[in-house]
């Protein structure tokens, strides 16, 4: 059982601050991080990883700092963003040298059991250079394995995996989690961390946003106000029989678009609402597209809240 | 201190197919000039001096020093792989350290080891010109590769400054200005080379033995122990 804890931790690279005074502790079970890319997840996850210092505060594993501290990787396996491995090597000869590198008492044997977990025991014997970014994916994972860690920290992890190979990830992270493992990954896919993690933490422009379990996060993601744009054949008449149901707060008639602009506060009832008014009313709608659906404007709402 | 693993890491990389022929190149290039000039012109010791001193000692180690002692550490932490050494419980001077000796080796292995047989095969050794040759490429090669590996540790262009240095530094200016020849990894191992040959073997440098010796004993010190301290202080920033 191993508690990562960051504790008011900044970092800043000259003027730019990628991470701004987060505070989380990340303990046994399954984590995603969740936010848009440039957010600092990768800061973040490299000062996890020790592999960076924070510029004030601290990140400690069990109560020991991790940077420069080569013995917390003992317990910490880690699954950097970087594709590159050594690609001149096989995919044995990889894993085999990160366990004489951990210096196991049994290399060959722990080697073999993490490619055995990943499934790449056919592939083994090629170099990784030939490996597609499914397999090179899946044999950095082995090497992050091999010493049985009890933090796995992993950056990006489903990028470039098809959607086998995804599940397949998917429900090893979940039984590394069972085992009462520390997991966490980064993700700016919502679905992804929704359908892994139970326990969710939302970091947007270098800032901690939220943190919960993912019907917490989810409710915050639908609850914010939705805007639409709308186009129709009566767009005042529209408006006025749109305003008066409690799921609207806003429409506004914008001339030069020569539409409609909503702002909805119930998703649900919204759109169910849109179109029974219009038939009552005998409107025929045009255009009806969210205008801020992209995920940065969801988390901007996060860390506004 | 030293680290099995990461030295097979290292001298696997460096070995890689492409580096290997620029290794491999220069030696060859050497001694095939070698058996050309010894069936041409015969046996020579002046002949032997310009050639192992002006082409091996001035242009060939330094070049191979460039390759090994840059190749040992610099493309890891350009393509990020050095982030699956880092992650282990070693120390970072370990990694230094391990792979400054597979770079001496390697450049010992393409250098001194060659500037030997080039030598016999010149002159046979006549007044200890190949042995003195040997000494001063060897020596050279420790302290080009605690400098080019630090090189490597600094800057992400190491190679590119590294050729520059040697091209126009060791082979051009470190020959020709005189100024310039005491502050020459050259010239120093050269005052190994003066002791080591015959009087009349025309073996000079343009530095005394003492001070020689020590700065290439400061160079090879300093360079790894900044290098240490490099690492140690090593960031992987992400792509953010």
């Amino acid at each position: 059982m191993s508690l990562l804890s960051v504790d008011h931790t900044s970092r800043w690279f000259g003027n730019v601050v990628a991470v701004n005074d987060v505070t989380m502790d990340i303990g046994p079970g399954v984590t995603g991080l969740l936010g848009p890319n440039g957010a600092g997840k990768s800061t973040l996850i490299n000062m996890m990883a020790g592999f960076l210092p924070p510029s004030t505060g601290s990140v400690t594993l069990d109560g020991a700092p991790v940077w420069r501290n080569e013995g917390v990787y003992r317990a910490i396996g880690l699954v950097p963003e970087t594709e590159a491995t050594y690609d001149f090597l096989t995919g044995w000869d990889f894993v085999l040298a990160n366990a004489r590198l951990h210096k196991l008492p049994d290399p060959a044997g722990a080697a073999r059991r993490a490619l055995a977990t990943v499934e790449l025991e056919e592939a083994q014997d090629r170099r990784i250079g030939t490996y597609s970014k499914g397999m090179k994916q899946r044999v950095k994972m082995a090497s992050a394995l091999v010493h049985e860690p009890s933090v796995l920290l992993l950056d990006e992890p489903f990028n470039g995996m098809d959607p086998r190979q995804r599940m397949q990830l998917m429900a090893l992270l979940r039984e590394m989690g069972d085992e009462g493992r520390t997991v966490l990954f980064s993700s700016h896919i919502l679905e992804e961390v929704e359908q892994l993690a139970s326990h969710i933490e939302v970091i947007v422009a270098g800032r901690h946003a939220a943190s919960g379990d993912f019907r917490k996060i989810r409710r915050l993601m639908t609850d914010r106000p939705h805007r639409y744009l709308v186009r129709s054949s009566d767009d005042r008449r529209l408006a006025a029989a749109l305003i008066a149901d409690d799921s609207t707060a806003g429409i506004q008639l914008d001339w030069q678009e020569r539409a409609l602009r909503i702002e909805a506060i119930d998703f649900a009832r919204f759109t169910a609402l849109l179109p029974r008014v219009a038939r009552e009313h005998g409107i025929r709608l045009y255009t009806v597209s969210p205008s801020d659906e992209s995920l940065e404007s969801v988390f901007s709402y996060l860390v506004a809240a | 201190m030293f680290n099995p693993t990461v030295a097979r890491l290292t001298y696997r990389a460096l070995l890689g197919r492409r580096r290997a022929l620029i290794l491999c190149a220069l030696p060859l290039l050497l001694l095939a000039v070698s058996v050309l000039v010894r069936t041409m012109v015969g046996q020579d010791d002046d002949v032997a001096v310009s050639l192992l001193g002006g082409f091996a000692l001035a242009a060939m180690v330094p070049l191979i020093g460039v390759v090994a002692g840059t190749g040992a550490i610099a493309p890891e932490i350009d393509d990020g792989s050095v982030v699956y050494l880092l992650a282990k419980p070693l120390k970072r001077s370990s990694i230094v350290l391990t792979k400054l000796l597979v770079a001496i080796g390697v450049t010992v292995a393409f250098s001194a080891v060659p500037v030997f047989v080039a030598g016999f095969v010149l002159n046979g050794d006549s007044q200890r010109i190949a042995v003195a040759y040997t000494v001063a490429a060897a020596v050279a090669s420790v302290a080009y590769s605690a400098l080019f590996l630090l090189l490597g540790t600094v800057s992400r262009h190491a190679v590119v400054i590294g050729l520059v240095y040697a091209l126009i530094w060791e082979a051009l200016v470190g020959s020709v200005v005189p100024g310039a020849k005491t502050l020459s990894v050259q010239q120093w191992s050269l005052a190994l080379a003066e002791k080591v040959a015959g009087d009349g073997a025309g073996v000079a440098s343009d530095v005394g033995l003492p001070t020689g010796v020590t700065l290439l004993a400061l160079a090879t010190v300093g360079g790894a122990w900044a290098a240490a301290a490099r690492m140690r202080s090593l960031t992987v920033a992400g792509d953010e």
